[in-house]
């Protein structure tokens, strides 16, 4: 399947954010969404996920105008992970990712045992089964992006769409969020997700799509498109790469301060 | 220990507590009083009504049991279940634990409708028609202009517009107890706004019970997309909920359990806020549990609360007044809180 939009203006009824925007990505693989603060990287994934209508150009899957769904049906097909949130009411983790199933059901049913099935898979595969009874509001920023990453996948989507979800994670559940992002392409599922930390989009993207003020910057297989020259032009700022012996590259952020050695 | 363990989590216990509450306040109520009835007289007219015979009773016992105070409380639970029901209804919808039953102008459309069939000597009926027609105008209006504002924030717009509304209405009903007759409207506007029970009648509890349990089985049946409607709204429509109609739905049928309570009961104001936490205390946020729970809740507090107005003092004190009295402190008592669960 291919989710894609075409030649998109964005924004909110007051401002345009973007405009002639192309996007698309496919069942089975991770696109990368880069760019500075402000760029249009939340507007751009609300628009591909009908949250907000596209002001001009059209959203489709498979072909078919994203309006031609209905909110349930692409419920079916989409999945949205949000940034982290703490939540009012303390609903227990099991109901939280049981919510990811409310689009397989109808108005008035309850989760079925087939739905507390699913559920429980998802949880064991993130490794969270443990938690499932424990009130969302009182697990931590790691825990809760694995749990609304559950709740993606107990939705049965095709594809996943998330929101930096590196954004409020230490150092070690940011690599375990990114291990599980592509664990999801490989397992059949088309991810897009936005990050500030181009060092995220070569760990777990196969291509990445780099926006500023609203306009696509560069795109295309995060080897080719992720250089220091694409990243300085997108963020007008200096970057420094760094290369192993094993050919390994990463990316650090400004001017060295400190002299090397 | 940690709190909110897996078993507290479990709805029995909390189911428990809350049908204890509601027995207790049925006991009281129809025991307690100016004309004391004993636990056992209380039993035998109950038996002898289930069973057809005649009671070894004083006539005066039976009376006040069927006639008296039998239609008070039966409207007091139904009441007070309402205003639980249609608060926990709000602050999920609104995502907001502070919210109650008049954040919409139910609560004051209906107040005013009601003073207005004081005004001008309309019986009973009508003045409960106009009530219920008063609170139904007000959300709607709230409702339109809510959603003629464009904003990011619509929940937001939603709530100051029923503030705004809320408070024309109030300066309405200022300005018919102003043009009121003072010595025979005025007392009876200003009782029946504070709050009352005592003229509950057997021909009050149809009109009170059909609205309110249509109302509630409607929540309930929508209790699962509740719970999702509690989640911020571009989240409940990414997971394949219609927020708009949804939202339309649950509003209606709140505002009818609220304007049918408001009608019989006037303005009673905090148990729509107040037994929501409760509930969510006993049962957690799911409203499967929740919404039966707060209504039980609800029922057995209310009652409690009116069975204390009749008693506590030589004259009867208005119901609003006394949730008011155990309303504000707990209000207050909810924001120092704020860092806590809203478990």
């Amino acid at each position: 399947m291919r989710l894609e939009g075409q030649s998109l203006t964005i924004g909110y009824p007051a401002h345009v954010v973007g405009h002639g925007i192309d996007v698309a990505f496919e069942t089975g693989e991770v696109l990368a969404l880069l760019g500075p603060n402000g760029g249009g990287k939340t507007t751009l994934l609300k628009t591909l996920l009908g949250l907000i209508d596209a002001k001009a150009g059209t959203v489709r899957i498979d072909g078919k105008p994203l309006g031609d769904y209905s909110i349930q049906e692409r419920a079916r097909i989409v999945a949205y992970v949000p940034q982290v949130h703490v939540g009012t009411f303390a609903f227990t983790v099991e109901t939280v990712v049981l919510m990811g199933r409310t689009a397989h059901g109808n108005m008035l049913s309850r989760p079925s045992d087939h739905d507390r099935e699913v559920t429980a898979r998802a949880l064991a595969r993130f490794g969270i089964a443990h938690l499932s009874q424990r009130p969302y509001t009182q697990i931590s920023g790691g825990e809760r992006q694995l749990v609304l990453l559950a709740r993606a996948l107990a939705q049965e989507p095709q594809f996943i769409v998330l929101d930096e979800p590196t954004a409020s994670l230490d150092f070690g559940n940011q690599g375990k969020v990114m291990a599980e992002i592509r664990a999801l392409a490989v397992s059949g599922l088309g991810v897009l997700f936005t990050t500030h930390d181009p060092n995220h989009a070569l760990r777990a993207a196969d291509r990445a799509f780099l926006l500023r003020d609203g306009t696509r910057i560069a795109e295309g297989p995060v080897g080719q498109v992720l250089n220091k020259a694409q990243l300085e032009t997108l963020y007008r700022a200096p970057v420094d790469t760094v290369i192993d012996a094993a050919g390994n590259v990463a990316f650090l952020p400004g001017q060295a301060v400190i002299p090397a050695g | 220990m940690r709190k909110n363990s897996p078993l507290s989590r479990s709805s029995l216990p909390g189911l428990t507590v809350a049908a204890i509450i509601l027995i207790v306040g049925l006991l009281l109520a129809f025991t307690v009083g100016r004309y004391p009835i004993s636990l056992t007289d209380l039993m035998q007219v109950l038996l002898a009504k289930l069973t057809g015979h005649q009671p070894h009773v004083p006539q005066a016992v039976e009376s006040v049991i069927w006639q008296v105070r039998g239609p008070r409380v039966l409207a007091a639970v139904m009441v007070g279940a309402a205003l639980a029901v249609a608060g926990t209804a709000f602050q999920g919808l609104f995502r907001n634990p502070l919210v109650s039953p008049d954040i919409l102008g139910a609560s004051s459309g209906a107040a005013l409708g009601a003073v207005i069939g004081i005004f001008f000597s309309f019986g009973i009926f009508a003045i409960q028609g106009l009530a219920f027609i008063g609170g139904l105008i007000a959300v709607a209006a709230v409702y339109m202009i809510g959603s003629m504002v464009r904003s990011r924030d619509p929940i937001l717009v939603l709530v100051l517009t029923g503030v705004v509304v809320g408070a024309l209405l109030g300066a309405g009903v200022g300005l018919v107890k102003y043009l009121a007759d003072p010595y025979n409207q005025l007392p009876a506007m200003t009782f029946w706004l504070l709050g009352s029970l005592s003229a509950a009648s057997t021909a009050d509890l149809l009109p009170l019970f059909g609205p309110v349990a249509l109302g509630t089985a409607i929540l309930i049946a929508l209790r699962w997309r509740m719970n999702v409607m509690s989640l911020p709204e571009e989240e409940a429509r990414a997971l394949g909920v219609a927020t708009g109609p949804l939202r339309i739905i649950i509003v209606a049928a709140a505002t009818l359990v609220t304007s049918a309570s408001v009608a019989t009961a006037g303005i009673i104001g905090w148990v729509g806020l107040v037994v929501p936490h409760l509930a969510r205390a006993l049962v957690g946020p799911d409203f499967a549990r929740l919404v039966p729970t707060a209504a039980i809740l609800g029922g057995g507090y209310l009652l409690l609360i009116d069975t204390l107005a009749r008693t506590v003092a030589q004259v009867e004190i208005p119901l609003g007044i006394l949730t008011a009295v155990i309303g504000t402190p707990f209000f207050i008592w909810l924001l120092t809180g704020v860092q806590r669960n809203w478990s």
